[in-house]
């Protein structure tokens, strides 16, 4: 039984990384630009909900509906107005100005929610279901349908929609999308607002289930950073894949070694996916 | 030697004289002054001269400390401890290069980046050892009192910066320096001339964190206590990229120009805003990158290059 909860468990934490992650592997995958502002944006996400359920008693799952517009709004005038800037620079430049906006977006949050940690506890609590004896709280389960959703949504729109057959487009070959007439800064601006959108409704998930505090950001940042690289670059099913990958591994190694060799046994796997198979589980090779 | 080179020599002897206006804040900061500038030219090596966007000097500064801090608690003295610290970085850093650095970009960013969790969750893991989450204490060395302390941990970090900018300066004086140039510019070309270009990466990236190894130890040792969230803080990583970019990619000159300046900044901003300091720091990285983004030397090379156009 014990192998079944650990399964259970993992599946349903690995559909919650993915979540995390798609978003961030989008941004990586188009832009060419590791963004750690990912992490702060799941954390406002959860703010919204908590200070929506908080203040107006507005459900989370329309807290959703809310979030997306918002976040993909904020991403967007983000890279329009200052990343667009440096976009052809580095990777040392890029990765450092996301550095510094997600300082400014982390010290705001802390300065005007403070440092504590909070939590969004649904009246009346929604409980759990157990089958044969494999105990699943309501609130991950329904977290988790709502996170194949969107990770559902968002493959839809990559695959159906012209604005997303152009970004898929532009992260196959930005040159050739150019010659194409594909406006690329457009699309650039498009998919960051769509990264930040996909963390926000993220983040209304996370507040269902996890604790609510700037200082968790880095913690979202680093599950983002290793299920992309276990998955490959840019791909749904690679972000699935690596989130259940990642889910799995630090169930069985918590497991096996105790919780507190969980996350040093993740960013291990991650160094050595990075050394023997960078293009993770589904990526192409030579795709960087 | 060029005349960068003697600017910075002098510079760090003007650094020096700084016990001469003695007082306790002046040393504190002259301390960090040092530590900074010894972070920022360690980094240049791999960062700047070779081009490997690295995120690891958190990594080997925390590494350095609780190497140094662990034998400073065992009794060892301070002049074994450290040496020690840096040989043991420098060890370390070259293994782990030689796998690390065959990636490229974004993915050794990422690379890097995660050392530095890897070694935090290691250190916290070790309890036995380290003290886990509790921390270290490092036990006062019998001294003469407050100041005379001081005073000593000002010489001995400013001996390792020292020692940092005489490395930097004969690395790129060298075969070294030239092929990690090389490097830069091309890596598959360096390597089809004959370059043997894993052993000059893991090179590079081991000296850059020997001495990172060794501030991190002569760190412990001054403040007395560490805990794995206080040295192996990611800032310890971006600040000298910051530093670095403040005073342009590639010139020890100004790197060092550019930890002292950053200093300042960080001072100024530490004690007018002190809730949102890390925001104001944000915001510095933000405009240096958008409107300077090769840092003050270009400022001073463009003028120049203007003036000799004229000419």
């Amino acid at each position: 039984m014990l192998a079944a909860q650990i399964l259970i468990n993992a599946l349903v934490l690995g559909c919650l990384y993915a979540c995390i992650a798609i978003g961030f592997s989008l941004v990586w995958g188009v832009l060419n630009v590791i963004n750690l502002i990912h992490g702060s944006f799941i954390v406002l996400g959860a703010y919204l909900a908590w200070s929506l359920y908080q203040g107006f008693h507005v459900s989370p799952w329309y807290a959703l509906v809310i979030a997306a517009p918002l976040f993909f709004v904020l991403g967007y005038v983000i890279q329009r107005v200052i990343l667009n800037r440096v976009i052809t620079a580095p990777v040392l430049v890029t990765l450092t100005m996301t550095f510094g906006l997600d300082l400014i977006l982390n010290n705001a949050m802390i300065y005007y929610f403070k440092a504590d940690y909070r939590k969004l506890s649904l009246t009346p609590p929604m409980g759990s279901v157990s089958i044969f004896d494999v105990v699943v709280p309501i609130d991950r389960l329904v977290a988790t349908v709502a996170a194949l959703a969107l990770t559902g949504v968002l493959y839809l729109i990559l695959r159906r929609l012209r604005v997303g057959r152009a970004i898929v487009a532009v992260r196959l070959d930005r040159d050739a999308a150019v010659l194409m007439g594909v406006d690329v800064n457009s699309i650039y601006a498009i998919a960051f607002g769509l990264g930040a959108a996909l963390a926000g409704c993220a983040g209304v998930l996370m507040a269902l289930i996890f604790p609510i505090s700037p200082l968790t950001s880095t913690a979202y940042l680093g599950k983002a950073f290793v299920v992309c690289v276990l998955g490959g670059l840019g791909s749904v099913s690679g972000a699935l894949a690596g989130g259940l990958l990642l889910a799995l591994i630090e169930g069985v190694g918590s497991a096996m070694f105790g919780p507190a060799h969980a996350t040093t046994l993740s960013f291990a796997l991650l160094i050595v996916f990075l050394i023997l198979r960078p293009q993770g589980l589904l990526g192409r090779k030579g795709f960087e | 030697m060029s005349r960068s080179n003697l600017f910075l020599l002098v510079l760090i002897a003007g650094v020096a004289a700084l016990p001469l206006f003695g007082e306790a804040y002046a040393l504190r900061l002259g301390t960090i002054a040092c530590m900074y500038a010894i972070l920022a030219l360690s980094w240049n090596v791999v960062g700047g001269l070779a081009g490997y966007p690295s995120f690891a000097t958190a990594a080997f500064f925390g590494l350095g400390a609780y190497i140094a801090g662990v034998l400073l608690a065992r009794g060892m003295p301070l002049a074994v401890a450290i040496p020690i610290a840096g040989i043991g970085s420098f060890l370390v850093a070259a293994l782990l290069g030689a796998a690390l650095l065959r990636l490229r970009g974004h993915y050794f960013a990422i690379a890097s980046l995660s050392l530095i969790e890897v070694f935090r969750e290691l250190v916290n893991n070790a309890t036995d050892l380290t003290g886990g989450g509790m921390g270290l204490n490092i036990p006062l060395a019998a001294s003469a009192g407050v100041m005379a302390d001081a005073t000593f941990f000002f010489y001995v970090m400013w001996g390792l910066l020292l020692a940092t900018a005489v490395m930097v300066m004969a690395v790129s004086l060298s075969k070294l320096g030239f092929g990690l140039s090389c490097i830069r510019q091309n890596e598959t070309a360096a390597n089809m001339v004959g370059l043997n270009t894993t052993l000059y990466k893991s090179i590079a990236f081991g000296l850059s964190a020997c001495f990172v190894g060794g501030a991190g130890g002569v760190y412990a040792a001054w403040v007395h206590y560490i805990d794995p969230s206080d040295v192996f803080d990611i800032l310890y990583s971006v600040k000298p990229i910051v530093m670095a970019l403040i005073g342009g990619l590639g010139s020890p000159l100004g790197v060092t120009i550019g930890a002292f300046v950053y200093l300042g900044l960080e001072e100024v901003v530490w004690r007018n805003y002190i809730q949102i300091h890390s925001g104001v720091l944000g915001v510095i990285i933000v405009l240096l990158l958008l409107f300077l983004p090769h840092g003050l030397m270009s400022v001073r090379v463009r003028q120049w290059w203007r003036r000799t156009k004229n000419v």
